[in-house]
């Protein structure tokens, strides 16, 4: 048992006073930025990065740096169904289905309820992805150490196709938001001929776009636009957690195991292949709605209806780590920024970060688990806190967050470019939202395209520009045809059905 | 869609942002195929050039926004094509926030003839005007708003985090910088 091993020396990583406070600073920070407008994973997790810098310039600190970014991240998890159940309006995307019953409980006074039911799932279904990170992870990046550039080109191929085959949104539009990822990520010195590309005599494009400015703008700024549209006036039920509501809501949790366990294993898979948490909460709803004998009863107010999603969404929102970790790709945005925050660092995600930098490794992996307790601990105790902090009117709210969003853009490379940057990004994010262009491979792409080119580069210099190269052994080609079988999932679902008739 | 809404006057169709949309991303991928053709997109001396990569990303680009321009223009406008993308009240709630927005970005650090006055200040003046117009506060709620949050990131970034952010002339006088 060398995980457990690996594990416990996380545990003395991850378990000093410092890294302790900052767990719950972050699980605080994270709760409110999920539970604000505007505010999300993502760009609450890329807003603060420029923070933790001067963090990761030793190991430890790269340790407590990814503590305090991580617990954000399983903070806003947490805090997105706050606002479902009591304010009928979902804090995070992933957090939409979670409404569907937890608001009609809300109204019929089980708030409580609702929440313990809402914050104890969460906690299970990250919970069994840690576990499954702890044991799966080194295997898979045991196996990843054999990978040469063109199975790592198939890898991003794959999680590129997915999306197409696995998003909501119209396919060709998954394509351009992702494209123009890509041709983002292309703009400025290229490293490989010392060429300027896509500058056009700019020298503020000379460096590039950075993807933490990208987020910052499309999830940030375009987010609050679309509230403002909506004319949003919070009036919510009052959340008040008794200590007696918890605990008889946890003796009747345990009847839903099966429901936990189907969603847990949608969410595992749904955040290892780049489906992320929002899909996998739908997923998760729907499948408990199938297969729950009072699937009937759903949409209603039945307990089931929260436990299922938010489960989902938080073992898929966990379990993005695992491919960020160990091949190095980010399986959902706010993944994709914690990778950021790594290459930041100088640490280099990927197989050999197992190898290289177990300290950081198990440290993270430890205080997921820690994390997770705290944060459950924190949201059942702090439920009033947060729901009063969403009765200060939007209008005060807005301008605040809005100004955090131009530090954040600011101090990511102190330039004031990127401020502006930051604003076409929002109404980019704006525009795109409401016309269905998802957001999440835009960024994806942004952050994956030079490590991508790379690949792919690397890869035709070995094959003197031939593509059959990502056929040319078992594995590169199985990978790839996988990633062609995601591409077309939809026309050829489509197909399997016209065909039964 | 609601009576209330197609009620409303719309400032724009979904179906016309989309194909607009689609356009301005196809001339995107357009200038992306030039740069990479201008660029090399073959197979130079030494392996792929600098535009092989970027070349094929702005192809697929194109190929993608045709197909998503033609989708937009084949909704038929009575049926959801006709749909409202913004309605006019939204569009004027929309402005009401990008236009300060903007002149806020603008006063950071100032620009052409407008006269940077530092992050702290403009946020004060952004966050002051915001509560008072949009939210119909009172001035005296507004300000103490508009003062207390600037002065919490300042102590924050300056002090706390030692991450300089951009100062005016405000915090030149009082000794700040």
């Amino acid at each position: 048992m060398e995980e457990i091993n690996s594990l416990m020396h996380g545990f003395a990583v991850a378990l000093t006073p410092m890294n302790l406070g900052l767990m719950m600073v972050g699980i605080v920070l994270g709760v409110l930025i999920g539970v604000l407008p505007g505010l999300g994973g993502a760009n609450g997790v890329a807003i603060l990065l420029p923070l933790t810098f001067a963090m990761g310039n030793t190991p430890a600190g790269q340790v407590s740096a990814i503590i305090l970014l991580s617990c954000i991240y399983w903070g806003a998890l947490f805090g997105g169904a706050i606002t479902s159940i009591l304010f009928n309006i979902p804090g995070e995307p992933w957090s939409v289905a979670t409404t569907f019953d937890g608001y009609p409980m809300a109204q019929q006074g089980r708030a409580g309820e609702a929440l313990t039911a809402a914050f104890t799932s969460s906690f299970v279904g990250a919970f069994i992805a840690v576990l499954m990170i702890t044991f799966l992870a080194p295997l898979v990046a045991k196996f990843a150490l054999r990978f040469g550039p063109p199975e790592f080109f198939a890898v991003y191929l794959l999680t590129f196709c997915s999306f197409v085959g696995m998003t909501k949104s119209p396919p060709m539009k998954t394509v351009a938001a992702m494209m123009l990822g890509f041709a983002l990520a292309a703009v400025g010195l290229d490293t490989v001929t010392g060429q300027l590309r896509l500058t056009f005599g700019f020298t503020e494009l000379l460096k590039g776009f950075d993807f933490l400015i990208a987020v910052i703008g499309l999830f940030g700024i375009g987010e609050i636009l679309l509230t403002i549209e909506e004319g949003l006036d919070f009036k919510g039920m009052t959340g008040k957690m008794k200590m007696k509501v918890v605990i008889e809501t946890w003796k009747q949790l345990p009847k839903y195991w099966k429901t936990s366990l189907r969603s847990s294993l949608i969410g595992c898979w749904m955040g290892i292949t780049p489906g992320g948490a929002t899909p996998a909460s739908f997923m998760g709803y729907g499948v408990a709605k199938k297969f729950s004998p009072n699937g009937a009863s759903f949409g209603k107010g039945d307990i089931e209806g929260v436990i299922a999603p938010e489960t989902a969404a938080h073992a898929a929102g966990t379990s993005a780590l695992l491919p960020m970790l160990t091949l190095g790709i980010p399986g959902s945005p706010t993944a994709a920024v914690l990778l950021g925050g790594l290459l930041v660092w100088g640490l280099q995600p990927g197989p050999m970060l197992f190898e290289e930098k177990k300290d950081f490794v198990w440290g993270l992996i430890a205080s997921m688990y820690l994390g997770n307790i705290a944060g459950l601990i924190v949201v059942l105790t702090t439920v009033p806190f947060f729901a009063a902090i969403l009765r200060i009117p939007f209008s005060i709210i807005a301008p605040v967050i809005l100004v955090i969003c131009a530090i954040g853009a600011f101090t990511v490379h102190s330039s004031m470019f990127d401020v502006w940057l930051m604003v076409v990004f929002g109404v980019i994010g704006y525009v795109f939202k409401k016309l269905d262009y998802p957001l999440a491979p835009l960024v994806l792409a942004l952050v994956l395209g030079d490590r991508a080119e790379d690949a792919f580069r690397q890869s035709m210099l070995s094959s003197q520009g031939t593509v059959t190269i990502f056929f040319s052994n078992p594995l590169v080609g199985s990978i790839t045809t996988l990633a062609l079988l995601m591409l077309f999932w939809g026309p050829l679902t489509s197909l399997i059905k016209r065909i039964r008739g | 869609m609601s009576q209330q809404e197609s009620n409303e006057k719309s400032a724009a169709s979904v179906r016309v942002v989309d194909a607009v949309t689609a356009v301005i991303i196809f001339a995107f991928g357009a200038v992306v195929i030039w740069d990479s053709y201008r660029l090399g997109s073959k197979w130079g001396s030494d392996g792929p050039e600098a535009g092989y990569f970027p070349f094929y990303i702005g192809v697929i680009l194109c190929i993608a926004s045709v197909i998503n321009l033609l989708n937009a223009l084949r909704e038929k406008p009575e049926q959801d094509g006709g749909e409202s993308f913004v309605s006019r009240s939204s569009m004027k709630m929309i402005m009401s926030v990008m236009i300060p927005t903007v002149v806020y970005v603008a006063l950071i650090a100032g620009i052409g003839p407008i006269p940077g006055v530092g992050i702290y200040v403009a946020s004060a003046l952004f966050i002051v005007l915001f509560m008072r117009w949009l939210g119909h506060y009172g001035w005296g709620k507004a300000v103490g708003v508009s003062v207390a949050v600037p002065i919490v990131f300042f102590m924050m970034f300056e002090i706390w985090f030692k991450v300089p952010l951009p100062k005016g002339p405000l915090e030149a006088m009082l000794g700040l910088n």
